[in-house]
């Protein structure tokens, strides 16, 4: 019986295993934010304000709220941060006509609220850094984690634009594979490659709050959560050893 | 003073309803196999989740708005706006698997001491109703968040319905209410989640329970702690009073009842189970993705079919039974049959030995290799299909049906070990 139980343990281990070769094939550059520096997400909100948003709402979340959690003054958001004639209790929409806009990009640019959740942190983080220029496309670039993507490289001005190194592979049926294996910046962008990695990054993580703004909030209240239960377990232990004292 | 006031009160619901003759016949004076392990525990967990789900499922009730334009945006409203929502919303989508945990943990149990068999046929029959209506719970609770994988996972399972000939298609359109996955699908899954398969839940765990108590519970000896009235000796009957539904016709041995005993125990496991509960809900909520999907984070587009469809945890050794079979119909009844042949294993199962500790090699290693093709069977369903892994699904098919036809042959005349005459603790 214990053996089995082993077995079946170690079995369950190897679930993961598993699941993650089921994964995607692009390789995502790990972007190391964090939730807790208020700069860090204040200019994120910025960027996103000023780059994403005309397109993009984040339609979930209110301006309120992220004034309240980001430590942003509610007059500094009204005059810096709210572009539409919304309220500041409202939900962040941009006035962007979805139906038009459909026409212009193929697609209604998607709500990213949720986007870190959906995607992954990381896969924004790479995304961001990976359009280079492909002319056979609407807006002259492309993207090696979406590829045909439907948006212009809207951190243009800041990164600059990367020219690709392509990769041709003909394969046993003499048909041509292009793949891009390297990118290279045109370093035309305001930013310094570093400054822009900071950049995106920060960006990413007003993003991973917009997705779940209690996170923290969650965190700290189960360590609470955790220490009483764990004083529970011990009290109902010695509950349970005095009850059954007489019977073993 | 205040003392006589409340037996006085006690004395007077006495007179009227059965309320201590309840509580001493099912509590304070149900006979309890003294030698319970681990294994015992979920039981009360599976009745904890239970009240956990109806609770919270409640508040959310209470914020939730049950229609396509609004589903998806009213999550996400309970998630921030909502105090606590988010709590709520966790604690619930949480429950969800950790109720299937804790099921197929229970089932375990039954499997290896033989709870199934003569005379406890019934109360595995009732536990299979539970399972089964608890399936389609999850499956209808899982559409209501409106996202990608609510809409194409429920688009997946409500299509097999269509391989059924001749009437499939019309089956299909009045499961759904529409043409496609729809608002009416939606609000009839809706209705059917919140109010008539709860409401089925509790009818049947009442009756799982009402069928146990008549029987008694077994244990891990799988030999009963009820014998022919007069046979027991004063140091086997012990120093316990028994309700007299139990002691009256038959000798009690190795019994303690089950409150306060069990119900100090229960409370540690409880203790227990919600360390492993709370320390998802706030620190991994996800479930790394088998609990709440990455894909349902997105509202559900039906115009946008997700790369891999891939149904919850729960549900994937039956969806890889499904896959393995090239033929839809035939893969149909093979999905339908996993669930279904479980209902028969009390009348498969023919030796007279119940627990695992007394019976052959042969049921012990068709026990781990029916455990081990299930667990195969449940990564492989998560997974998408690939040759290699669809002959393996398939090896593990024929290991999960084969455990309950080798059973059947070699269980009539088993060789068994002899059986303790009181249980070993």
């Amino acid at each position: 019986m214990k053996k089995l139980m082993i077995a079946l343990v170690a079995l369950l281990f190897t679930f993961p295993m598993f699941a993650s070769a089921a994964g995607g094939n692009v390789h995502l550059e790990k972007a190391n934010y964090d939730l807790s520096d208020k700069a860090s997400l204040q200019n994120g909100a910025k960027l996103f304000m000023n780059y994403c948003f005309a397109c993009h709402s984040t339609g979930h979340q209110r301006y309120q709220r992220v004034a309240t959690d980001l430590g942003i003054p509610d007059e500094l958001m009204r005059e810096n941060l709210i572009f539409t004639d919304s309220k500041i209790g409202d939900l962040m929409h941009n006035s962007m006509d979805k139906k038009e806009s459909a026409k212009w990009f193929g697609a209604a640019p998607p709500d990213l609220t949720l986007e870190a959740r959906l995607r992954g942190a990381d896969w924004i983080y790479t995304y961001l850094h990976s359009f280079y220029v492909d002319e056979s496309r609407p807006f002259g670039v492309n993207n090696t984690v979406f590829p045909d993507v439907g948006m212009p490289h809207v951190l243009e001005e800041l990164q600059g634009i990367s020219t690709p190194t392509y990769e041709v592979v003909v394969d046993a049926d003499g048909i041509e594979h292009k793949t891009v294996v390297a990118l290279t910046s045109d370093e035309t962008g305001e930013m310094s490659s570093d400054e822009y990695d900071q950049a995106v990054l920060d960006l990413v993580n007003f993003l991973v709050y917009a997705g779940e703004p209690n996170k923290l909030e969650r965190q700290s209240l189960g360590i609470w959560v955790l220490a009483f239960l764990f004083v529970l377990f011990i009290v109902s232990y010695l509950l349970k050893k005095e009850y059954w004292r007489d019977i073993h | 003073m205040l003392k006589k006031l409340v037996l006085d009160g006690i004395d007077w619901v006495d007179a009227r309803i059965p309320m201590t003759e309840t509580w001493n016949k099912h509590l304070a004076q149900y006979p309890t196999p003294v030698n319970f392990n681990f294994w015992y525990f979920f039981g009360s967990l599976a009745m904890l989740v239970l009240v956990n789900q109806i609770l919270t499922g409640i508040w959310l009730t209470m914020h939730y708005n049950p229609s396509a334009e609004g589903a998806f945006a009213s999550i996400e409203y309970i998630m921030r706006d909502v105090p606590y929502g988010w709590l709520l919303r966790y604690m619930h989508s949480t429950g969800a698997s950790a109720f299937f945990v804790v099921i197929y943990l229970h089932m375990f149990r039954g499997l290896i001491y033989g709870s199934y068999q003569k005379p406890r046929e019934l109360i595995w029959i009732f536990g299979m109703l539970i399972f089964l209506v608890l399936m389609a719970e999850a499956f209808m609770g899982y559409l209501l968040p409106w996202g990608q994988m609510s809409f194409w996972g429920a688009q997946v399972i409500i299509s097999l319905f269509g391989a059924i000939p001749i009437i499939g298609d019309d089956l299909t359109l009045w499961i759904r209410g529409d043409y496609v996955i729809s608002g009416a699908t939606l609000n009839r899954f809706f209705a059917l989640h919140v109010v008539a398969l709860p409401l089925a839940l509790v009818a049947l765990v009442f009756l799982h329970i009402v069928a146990l108590h008549e029987v008694g519970s077994n244990n891990p000896d799988g030999v009963e702690i009820k014998q022919k009235k007069g046979t027991a000796s004063e140091e086997a009957k012990g120093k316990f009073t028994f309700h007299k539904q139990y002691s009256g016709k038959k000798d009690i041995i190795d019994a303690v009842p089950f409150h306060p005993y069990f119900t100090v125990k229960d409370i540690m496991g409880v203790s227990g189970f919600l360390i492993c509960f709370a320390a998802v809900i706030f620190f991994i909520p996800e479930g790394g993705g088998y609990f709440l999907e990455p894909p349902n984070f997105e509202a559900a587009n039906g115009l946008k079919t997700p790369d891999h469809i891939a149904p919850v945890w729960y549900y994937t050794p039956y969806y890889a039974i499904l896959r393995a079979i090239p033929d839809k119909l035939i893969g149909v009844v093979f999905f339908g049959g996993s669930i279904a042949i479980l209902f028969l294993l009390p009348w498969l199962d023919r030796c007279k030995v119940k627990s695992i500790r007394y019976r052959s090699w042969k049921h012990k290693l068709n026990i781990t290799q029916f455990i081990i093709c299930f667990i195969v069977l449940g990564v492989l369903g998560a997974l998408p299909a690939t040759p290699l892994l669809t002959t393996v699904a398939q090896v593990a098919s024929v290991g999960y049906f084969g455990f309950f036809i080798a059973l059947w042959v070699y269980s009539k005349n088993e060789k068994t070990k002899p059986l303790p005459t009181r249980l070993t603790h």
